[in-house]
Formats: structure tokens, C-alpha cells, sequence
């Protein structure tokens, strides 16, 4: 089974802009984190994708793809922790009610 | 020990920083037993370096560090040590321990107490590194230095505002001499490109003589300035309202006369320049008259001494003017001893009677305070220039030198202020010591200082009476003309032969001046023969003339302040809105730009999510473009 690159390329950019419109149109905070990592694991299927198609042998586009699980990990323990404060602070989660930091 | 001359003005300076640092919360009353003993110490060195150069050395330069580089210009911190300064060194010195230990007593209840001895170290150091110093530009360091502490010291009791109005009179009028050194001390540096002593005299051949002119005018306004000549005489009289040790040291003794040895140190740039020596002489000439008549009618024992130090420092100048440049300095030593003395007398009369000034509540006090009487008897009779006495033998010398130098004019104004020299200094002895006392109440609680504030007066009227026969004998070839001399006289300036009796028969004048003063004086005051009351009535304008001081500072004023604070209104005005309005506007523009870019945060955490996806489209979009080769390079 042969899937040209091209397929990949699609899906991983609709994953991708899925992603975007969560985070730009959701109010939940935990929504949109969970959005922010549709789009992470968009780019790390990007990434497999041209590490297959370049066939290189040691899969150097593969070990980015952990460097950003770390990340995403890291990220939504802070991105949580700060939801979890902000919701000890006010009970909500909707983020278009947290507006401390107004200039 | 000419190489550790640097020590003089260091132990005054580190007395200063001690008391300074230390003295109001932990040494109170030892700060003048340090103050005096480095003041004594420095005399001591002083005593030490004038006899090496009395041995021999001439002239020594002492170098500390060189100061200020730029290509050929160089200039040192360095002394320059000949007869002239070891002469000043010793004079500051030896005075200035005497009058440190008198303040002792009289400053004793003050609680300025550390203060006081703070400021008078500071003036102490700063007085020698004028005195020292081998350029103009560190004597302008002393310069400054010693006007600072003027100010200070003037204002001493700043908590009343007489000594505030004295202070900041002193220091206004200081500043328009010190604006004529510093144009002096510019041209010197733009025509002969030095400010060393000894490189610009040897140089004086160079400069035209417009420049010659213009560098000794600017400083003759300078020495006016520090030295209380017509025009800026006003200010030293307002002075006495600062403590009576700092009338003696600095207003009479001390920094008064730096304007005297400014014009000293360049009497070969006067010499060269013709015109600016006589206007020395007849400013001089003029101050010294004007101030006499003055002190002939004041009531305030200590304005009377005032007016008498403008006078006597109009007869240096007179001196310096008609090419006697030694009998300047001769006068200005003798001068330091009996006019301090007769400022600390009148101190330890002021002291006695409880802060009283004024001579009609006085009366009768040779009783009650023997030990002040006859010291001031002494100083008084030099000052009314009594043989054997010191100041007869300078005084003497400067009248002499303006009658040999052609100036007859000149020298019958300086007989003339002898005359009213001796009757002023009469009117005042008598109205405070003899007499019936004329306020019983202050009688009664007369005292004589305590031994702190005698003992100085007796070791002042010592020099008074005995300094001008030490140094002054024979007039003319005394060991003042052979020492001071070689330092302060041109080479090439005609030697004069005088014949021994016109000496003794000018001599004679003076002593006759002297005489005819105190004898009007005791006419008057003792005999009432005639009356000084019926005086008065008969002289009425002249009389109020003389009162008002010539309505000078009336004139000034209405005059010239006046005219200064209108063009200082528009100084301000221009600061306010123009120099303040372009800092205050561009702050405002900060304020405005900060206020406008602060709505850009909303807070909303989506509109920053929006802002970073529209940015990454741009990026996007302009690489794409790049890419495409849409845009060229």
C-alpha cells in the first residue's frame, strides 16, 4: 500500500486548522487546550510524513515527533495548572471572563 | 622640608573631614582643640619652610600630580614655594592659630560649636591652597574655596535673616569678581597658552598690550571683588554679622587680602601693563578715603573695624598701584595682626556684654576689662600708624612709595584717610572704653574673657606692636625689602635713590597725620571741644551722607538689582516654559503613547490567540511570496 505524501500533507493541515478554529472560537480553557494539542500532533504527523518520504535511515524527522511529546506533555501541565489557579481564583472556565490582565 | 609643604594645607583639610564626619555627634567641643592643633601644626610647618627658604631656596616648585594634560597644556597641582608664599603661609598661619584658639572661648556656648570649627578648617585649607598654589587655575580652586566658606561662615546663624541677607550679598558680589578672574584667567591661557606662574611672566614679552590690559583689568575686578574695592565694597561691612572670629580671620586678617596677593603674584603682568596699574592705584586711592569717612560715623563697633579693613585694604592696593608691591605685603602682614586684634577685642567686648554692638551702650569698660583695653590701645595705635608701632612702618612705606612715584595726589589722599584713620579708631576706643559707662545694666554685667581669648590678643598686640621694627627697619632697605624684593619687583625697574631727608620728612607727615586724628578725636570725644553732637547738627547732610554710606546700597538696590531681577524673570520664564516645556513634552509623549498602545491588551485571551494566527499567515504569506519571487531583491 502506497500513500503518496500528499495525502498526509492533507490531513495533517485539516487537523491543523481543526485545531486553530478550536482555540480561536472555544471559550472553555480546557477545550482549547485540548485544541493547542490537536495542533501539535497535526505538525508530528506532518513531520513522520516527510522522515517516510525521505527515507532517511536513522528517522530524524521521527525523533522530533518525541521532542514534541515532551513538550505537549510540559505544556498542558502548566496550561492546566494555570486553568486550575484561574478557576480557584473565579469558579469558571470560560476564558473570555478572565480579563485581570486588561491594560 | 620645602618637599613636604603639602602637609600645610593637608592637616587643616583632615581636620575638616575628622570634625566634619565625626564631630557633631561624637567630638562636640574637641573639634576645636583638633581644628586649632592643626591650624598650630601648619604653623609650625609654615615657620619651618619660610626659614629654608630664608636659607636659600629661593624658588622651589613642589609638584603633587599632574592635574590636566592636553597636548602642550599642562596643569600641575603643585606649590610653588618662594618668599611671596612662604611670606602668606606664614601670615595665615600664625594668625589663623591665634584666632582658632580665641574661638575657642568665644564659640563656647554655641551649639554650632563642631560646625563652626568645621567650616573654619575648611577655609583654613583653602586660604593656603590659594596662597600655594603655582597657576591661577588651582588658585581659583582656593579662590572659590575660601568664597564658599566666606558664605558659610557669614551665614553662621542662618536660623536670622540678617546673616542670611549677608551671606547671600557676600556671595553674589564675590561672583562678579570672580567672573572678572575667570575671563583674566581665559585670556592668560588663550594668549600665552599656560596658567603657570613662571611660564606666562616669561612669556609677558608676547602679548600685545591691549591683551596685557584686558588680562590685569579682569583681574583687578576679580581682587576688587575678594578685596571689597569701589565698586563691590558692600558686601564686608554686611559681613560682620557673622560670628567676630570669622570678621578676623577671613574678612580682615585672611581671604580679604587674597585680591592684594592675586595682584602681587602678577605684578610683572601689571608692570607690562601700564594703565591697569594706575587704576589699581587710584581705585585703591579712592576705596581707601571713601571707607574712612564712612567708619567716622558708625555706631557698630564691629561695622567700624569693617569700614577701616576696606579702607586699609584700598592703602594695599594704593601701595601696589604706585609700584611698591613689598610695601603692599609688608602692610598686609602688619594689617593682619592689628586688625585682628582689634576684631577679636571687639569680640571679647561683645563677648563681655552679653552680644551688645552697639558703642553708645558702651562706656567705660578699660575697668572691667584691662587685658581687651590695652591690647586694643596697641592695635589702635598701629592702625593710626604710631611709631614704634607695626603699622606705622608699612603705612609709612606705602605713603612714601606713592609721594616718590610722582603720584602727589594720590599721596595726599592717603594722608588725608591717615588723618581720619586716627580719628575714627580714637572715636571708637574712647566711646567703648572711656568715658562714664552709658548703660549701667550692661556695666554691671561687664566681664573679661576668660585666659582662651586673652592670651591670643596679648600675642597679637606683641606682633602689632613689635612686627614692623623686626621687619620693616630701615624703611626702604629693611630685611622685608631684601627678602620679599628679588620675588616681587621686575628686573629692570629703576632702583630709586632717595636722600634720607625726604624719607624722614614724609615720615614726619605721616606721624603729624596720625597725630592731628587723635587729637581731633580727643577733642572731641574727651572735651567736647568741639561737640560731636553740634558736629553732627552743623555737618547735617554730609552727616546723613556719611550715615547712609552714600546711599551705595540704596543705589545699588534700585539700580541694579532691580534691572538683574527683571533680566533673571526672563531667564526664568525661558526655563519654564521652553528648557522645562521640551522635557516635560517629550515625557508627555511617552505618557500619550504608552496610554494609546495600552488598549492593545484587551486581556482576552482569544484576541492574543487571533493576533499570533494572523501574524503566522503573514509570515506565511510574505515567504510564499518570497518564495514565488514576488519580490525581487
Amino acid at each position: 500500500m502506497n500513500i503518496p505524501v500528499g495525502a498526509f500533507i492533507a490531513v495533517s493541515s485539516i487537523l491543523f486548522f481543526i485545531g486553530v478554529a478550536g482555540v480561536l472560537m472555544r471559550r472553555n480553557a480546557v477545550v482549547i487546550l485540548m485544541c493547542v494539542e490537536l495542533m501539535l500532533n497535526a505538525a508530528n504527523l506532518a513531520l513522520v510524513a516527510f522522515s517516510r518520504r525521505a527515507g532517511s535511515p536513522d528517522e530524524r524527522g521521527s525523533v522530533f515527533v518525541v521532542f514534541i511529546f515532551v513538550i505537549a506533555a510540559a505544556e498542558v501541565a502548566v496550561g492546566l495548572a494555570i486553568v486550575l489557579s484561574s478557576y480557584r481564583n473565579r469558579p469558571t472556565v470560560d476564558v473570555d471572563e478572565v480579563q485581570a490582565m486588561k491594560g | 622640608m620645602i618637599q613636604d609643604v603639602w602637609l600645610i594645607p593637608a592637616l587643616p583639610l583632615a581636620a575638616f573631614l575628622v570634625n566634619g564626619l565625626f564631630g557633631r555627634r561624637f567630638l562636640r567641643h574637641a573639634t576645636g582643640a583638633i581644628a586649632t592643633g592643626a591650624i598650630a601644626a601648619s604653623a609650625v610647618m609654615a615657620t619651618l619652610v619660610f626659614l629654608e627658604v630664608l636659607g636659600g631656596q629661593e624658588r622651589t616648585t613642589v609638584t603633587l600630580y599632574r592635574w590636566i594634560g592636553v597636548g602642550d597644556f599642562t596643569v600641575n597641582v603643585s606649590a610653588l614655594v618662594d618668599p611671596l608664599s612662604s611670606v602668606m603661609l606664614l601670615v595665615v598661619t600664625v594668625v589663623g592659630t591665634l584666632i582658632f584658639i580665641f574661638a575657642n572661648g568665644y564659640m563656647a556656648h554655641d551649639h554650632g560649636f563642631a560646625r563652626f570649627f568645621t567650616w573654619f578648617s575648611l577655609f583654613a585649607f583653602a586660604m593656603l591652597i590659594l596662597v600655594m598654589a603655582d597657576n591661577y587655575l588651582l588658585m581659583f580652586v582656593g579662590w572659590e574655596g575660601v568664597g564658599l566658606c566666606s558664605y558659610l561662615l557669614i551665614g553662621f546663624w542662618f536660623d536670622k535673616p540678617a546673616p542670611q541677607h549677608a551671606a547671600n550679598k557676600a556671595f553674589w558680589m564675590n561672583r562678579i569678581g570672580d567672573w572678572g578672574y575667570t575671563i583674566g584667567m581665559v585670556t592668560t591661557f588663550l594668549v600665552f597658552g599656560s596658567l603657570t606662574y613662571t611660564e606666562v611672566f616669561a612669556k609677558v614679552g608676547i602679548a600685545t598690550q591691549a591683551n596685557l590690559t584686558l588680562i590685569c583689568i579682569a583681574f583687578f575686578v576679580g581682587a576688587a571683588g575678594k578685596s571689597a574695592q569701589l565698586p563691590l565694597h558692600s558686601w564686608l561691612p554686611d559681613a560682620m554679622e557673622g560670628p567676630t572670629p570669622v570678621s578676623a580671620l577671613i574678612h580682615a586678617a585672611t581671604m580679604v587680602t587674597a585680591g592684594v596677593y592675586l595682584v602681587a603674584r602678577s605684578t610683572p603682568l601689571f608692570v607690562a601693563a601700564g594703565p591697569a596699574l594706575q587704576v589699581v592705584a587710584v581705585v585703591g586711592a579712592i576705596t581707601a578715603i571713601f571707607a574712612a569717612t564712612i567708619a567716622l560715623v558708625q555706631f557698630d563697633i564691629k561695622r567700624v573695624m569693617a569700614y577701616s579693613t576696606v579702607s586699609q585694604l584700598g592703602y594695599m592696593f594704593l601701595a601696589l598701584g604706585v609700584g611698591a608691591p613689598v610695601a603692599a605685603i609688608f602692610h598686609l602682614a602688619t594689617h593682619a595682626f592689628f586688625k585682628a586684634l582689634l576684631f577679636l577685642g571687639s569680640g571679647s567686648v561683645i563677648h563681655g556684654l552679653g552680644n551688645e554692638q552697639d558703642m553708645r551702650k558702651m562706656g567705660g569698660l578699660r575697668r572691667k576689662m584691662p587685658v581687651t583695653y590695652w591690647t586694643m590701645l596697641v592695635a589702635g595705635g598701629a592702625l593710626a600708624a604710631l611709631p614704634p608701632l607695626a603699622g606705622f612702618w608699612s603705612k609709612d612705606e606705602i605713603l612714601s612709595g606713592a609721594f616718590l612715584s610722582g603720584q602727589t595726589a594720590l599721596w595726599a589722599v592717603g594722608i588725608v584717610t591717615a588723618i581720619l584713620t586716627a580719628f575714627y579708631v580714637t572715636r571708637a576706643l574712647w566711646l567703648t572704653f572711656h568715658g562714664e559707662p552709658r548703660d549701667l545694666h550692661l556695666y554691671e554685667h561687664a566681664h573679661e574673657s576668660p585666659a582662651v581669648m586673652t592670651l591670643p590678643l596679648v600675642a597679637l598686640a606683641i606682633g602689632s606692636a613689635t612686627l614692623g621694627l623686626l621687619v620693616g627697619f630701615p624703611p626702604d632697605q629693611g630685611f622685608i625689602h631684601s627678602f620679599l624684593g628679588p620675588a616681587v619687583t621686575v628686573e629692570g625697574a629703576a632702583e630709586r635713590a632717595v636722600e634720607l631727608s625726604t624719607l624722614l620728612g614724609l615720615a614726619a607727615v605721616s606721624v603729624a597725620a596720625g597725630i592731628v586724628g587723635i587729637v581731633i578725636g580727643v577733642a572731641m570725644y574727651v572735651r567736647h571741644r568741639p561737640d560731636p553732637a553740634a558736629v553732627t547738627r552743623a555737618a547735617g547732610p554730609i552727616y546723613r551722607l556719611l550715615v547712609n554710606k552714600y546711599y551705595i546700597d540704596e543705589l545699588y538696590d534700585h539700580r541694579i538689582v532691580e534691572a538683574l531681577r527683571a533680566f533673571f524673570g526672563v531667564l526664568w520664564a525661558f526655563d519654564v516654559h521652553v528648557i522645562d516645556g521640551l522635557a516635560n513634552g517629550i515625557g508627555r509623549l511617552a505618557a500619550v503613547g504608552g496610554g494609546g498602545a495600552r488598549r492593545l491588551q484587551t486581556g482576552v485571551v482569544g484576541n492574543y490567540a487571533l493576533t499570533v494566527v494572523v501574524g503566522l499567515l503573514v509570515v506565511l504569506v510574505a515567504y510564499g511570496g518570497y518564495a514565488a519571487g514576488v519580490f525581487k531583491r
